[in-house]
């Protein structure tokens, strides 16, 4: 049967997920179980095959066949043979298959979405039921992602983040070209441009069926209408695999060209060389080399695992930072990234709480920069995946710094732009920042000259750190609340500290020993200016006035749809 | 003592002066009674408040915190005496003289403490402040605000007291009022809450 074609999820109806989903995201486990099992009793399936249908060749077998008998408890299968319960043992097998089939089955019928004008909502479940839905406006961001596995089967994975510790709402699995169009769908509506589908916009939208069409083809049997023709129909199919696993996760012709950072292999593998990490693994090195020579095997035993842990981490950070790509587009920043299992995430503006472009001591001679970020909902955990969403830029110059900070920052750009530089390096009130006074060497002897601050177009900017330098912004208007503390040496020394709360992030901004007054004088700067900020901020619904003024369906729908 | 209340009544209240009256440091006092009866008067729903002044938190707070410190010290000391009298260990005798002494003085400062805690509600945001060591002063838009928290422990809810906490998105906010009276309590949450809905923008 011809699956129906979908051109738009997004139309408030209930969608089934990929056919292929009940069999990702737990079957391949299953299937592996299935072939350890037979690995493991292919010598005795052999036997059995001897005992049952040749029963004149198998002398020896003969033999054993009295002791299987008896040993129900070892060897069931041979008494299974033995005892003649062959076609039995072979039916209950079936009914076991039949029966996982009919749950997956089950468990992927009613398994459904469906996008509506307010919310994303999944419903899941055959015995326990969950409906879970996440408010459109409360959208933080949105990753499609696309394990290895997932990636040969043509399938991805939708993550809706919403604030909220595991809140998100996961599609699992999708038609790979299909949760492009999906995701932009979704930001379209999030975004308030609430006007009139374009149809056929997907046309290479297929191997979804709509909940009514039943469960007729196999994903590799969807035919695609692209380059490939429809000669054969498992030659497209193949092709097209292989299209969509070479292809960048993020095209680049989709963006402006000038946007695009580009991340040299040489500069990832050198930057993780001279990482942080690097001072450990001298350590480690060192410690598990003493144990070697003092011949303590302790501190192999102990130190080993971390070692394996940092050259993991490391790896990790190389694979994922190859084929990295960062670029803007009318629904917000993307970034993708991934060689085997690839993953891309999309930021919807005034999604971004604070920002911060660091620089390591190490990587000061190569003037390389990260830049990492505070986004409500994904960094709450410290996890890997956690980390890797929140750091926008794995490795950069002082150039994809001001790149990136223009896209992360699409209105304040113009007025912050001139202070990036000498935040990044500068010091002593050069470029337009507060300077702090010299006493305030005493609590932070290094890096006092560099500490300062400066507010520009809703951004407040800190600057501070010297063995690791840190440049802060904070968009104002996403400010949870502010602080200034003083402890006793502080207060000895009429300083006092500033902080301003954003949600939980690997970004901090925090003013360290600036003068007493100034200190307060700042402190009521930024609450003011928040609450001012805040009440104009129509981020929220960045296209809502785009779409009022052109009264058109936005034309930058088209652009999301690239199908490999 | 203070009747024990328990549910927290929706009726806001002249009942406070019962409290006030305790109050034992002039000045204040006087103050924060008309700026109380000021914002009391103030409608709940949508309307930006009058800036109240710094407002200090009930002085039957201190007892509160004296009941804690006590307990603590009870706790700290006696497991040191006893370690003392178990192992004969000269060092845990100087423990708890050590600790039973740094105890007694964080007593004897409490009324400091306490009336170091201060709050202020302004047009469009909250200000909260407190400690002598460490200051701090925090400022919350109320548009920021998620939830109103109300929590009260048990020597708190015997002298009728009630903490109040801030949630923002932001969890390194920590703003906790404490040792409010409990009808106030239950005003400021219903009065901030309305603020919050009708000031919240995104998160």
């Amino acid at each position: 049967m011809r699956p129906t074609r979908v051109t738009n999820l997004a139309d408030g109806d209930w969608h089934r997920l990929h056919p292929a989903s009940p069999l990702l995201r737990g079957g391949l486990v299953l299937i592996a179980v299935l072939g350890f099992i037979i690995a493991n009793l292919r010598e005795r399936l052999v036997d059995m095959f001897l005992v049952v249908f040749a029963p004149d060749l198998g002398r020896d077998v003969d033999g054993r066949v009295d002791v299987w008998r008896d040993d129900w408890a070892n060897d069931p299968i041979g008494g299974i043979v033995s005892n003649g319960l062959t076609g039995w043992a072979i039916a209950g097998l079936a009914v076991v298959v039949l029966a996982v089939i009919a749950g997956f089955w089950l468990s992927w019928r009613m398994h459904t979405f469906r996008i509506t004008n307010e919310a994303v909502e999944v419903r899941s479940g055959i015995l326990f039921r969950s409906h879970r839905s996440a408010r459109l406006d409360r959208i933080q961001g949105i990753n499609v992602s696309r394990p290895l596995f997932a990636r040969l089967f043509g399938t991805a994975k939708l993550e809706v983040s919403v604030a909220g510790q595991s809140a998100n709402v996961h599609l699992a699995y999708l038609g790979s070209s299909l949760a492009d169009g999906l995701r932009a769908d979704i930001l379209r509506l999030a975004s308030g441009a609430r006007a009139a589908k374009a149809a056929a916009v997907t046309d290479a939208a297929t191997g979804m069926h709509p909940a009514s069409a039943p469960n007729g083809a196999a994903p590799g049997e969807v035919q695609r209408e692209n380059g490939h023709g429809v000669r054969n129909p498992v030659a497209a199919v193949i092709g097209q695999r292989v299209d969509e696993l070479l292809a960048p996760e993020l095209d680049p012709s989709l963006a402006p060209p000038e946007s695009v950072v580009h991340l040299p292999l040489g500069r990832v593998i050198g930057s993780t060389l001279l990482g942080g990490s690097t001072i450990w693994a001298i350590i480690l090195v060192a410690l598990i080399g003493t144990g070697l020579v003092t011949g303590q095997l302790w501190m192999l035993f102990s130190f080993v695992p971390a070692a394996i842990g940092l050259v993991s981490y490391a790896w990790s950070r190389i694979t994922k930072s190859l084929r990295y790509s960062i670029a803007g587009t009318p629904d917000g920043v993307r970034i993708g990234h991934g060689l085997l299992s690839t993953g891309n995430q999309t930021i919807p503006p005034g999604r971004i709480h604070a920002i911060e472009a660091t620089q390591w001591l190490f990587w000061r001679p190569f003037g390389w920069w990260s830049v990492r970020i505070n986004v409500a909902g994904q960094s709450v955990s410290s996890s890997n995946d956690a980390a890797q969403r929140t750091l926008v830029l794995p490795v950069g110059t002082v150039a994809d710094v001001h790149r990136v900070l223009a896209l992360l920052l699409p209105d304040a750009i113009g007025e912050v732009d001139r202070f990036i530089d000498p935040g990044l390096a500068g010091r002593d009130g050069a470029g337009g920042y507060s300077r702090t006074v010299r006493r305030g060497a005493w609590l932070r002897p290094f890096s006092w000259r560099r500490i300062g601050w400066a507010a520009t177009g809703g951004i407040a900017l800190i600057r501070r750190g010297w063995l690791v330098r840190r440049l802060t912004l904070v968009p104002l208007a996403r400010m949870q609340s502010v602080a200034v503390t003083a402890g006793p040496i502080e207060r000895m020394l009429r300083l006092a500290t500033v902080r301003i709360h954003t949600v939980t992030g690997p970004v901090s901004a925090v003013v360290p020993v600036v003068e007493r007054p100034e200190a307060f004088a700042l402190f009521e700067r930024l609450a003011a200016e928040a609450i001012e900020r805040a009440a104009n901020d129509t981020s929220l619904h960045w296209r809502a006035e785009v779409a009022a003024a052109s009264g058109a369906p936005s034309p930058a729908n088209a652009e999301h749809f690239h199908a490999g | 003592m203070p009747e024990l209340p328990d549910a927290p009544t929706p009726t806001p209240p002249p009942g406070t002066e019962a409290q006030l009256g305790e109050v034992a440091e002039g000045a204040p006092a006087h103050e924060r009674t008309m700026d109380d009866r000021a914002a009391a008067d103030a409608p709940a729903a949508g309307v930006a408040p009058r800036d109240t002044g710094w407002l200090r938190v009930s002085p039957k707070y201190i007892v509160v915190e004296v009941v804690g410190s006590v307990i603590g010290m009870v706790v700290f000391v006696g497991a040191a005496l006893v370690l003392h009298a178990t192992t004969n260990q000269a060092w845990a005798l100087w423990a708890a003289v050590a600790l039973g002494v740094v105890s007694l003085v964080g007593i004897a400062l409490e009324p400091r403490r306490v009336r170091s805690i201060a709050y202020r509600l302004r047009q469009d945001d909250l200000l909260f402040r407190r400690g002598i060591m460490f200051q701090r002063q925090v400022a919350v838009p109320y548009g920021r605000m998620q939830l109103v928290d109300i929590t009260r422990g048990p020597v708190a809810r015997a002298l009728g007291l009630a903490d109040l906490k801030f949630v923002t998105a932001a969890a390194s906010t920590g703003v906790t009022v404490p040792g409010i009276p409990v009808e106030e309590a239950d005003r400021l949450r219903d009065e901030l809450v309305a603020l919050a809905e009708t000031r919240r923008a995104g998160l």
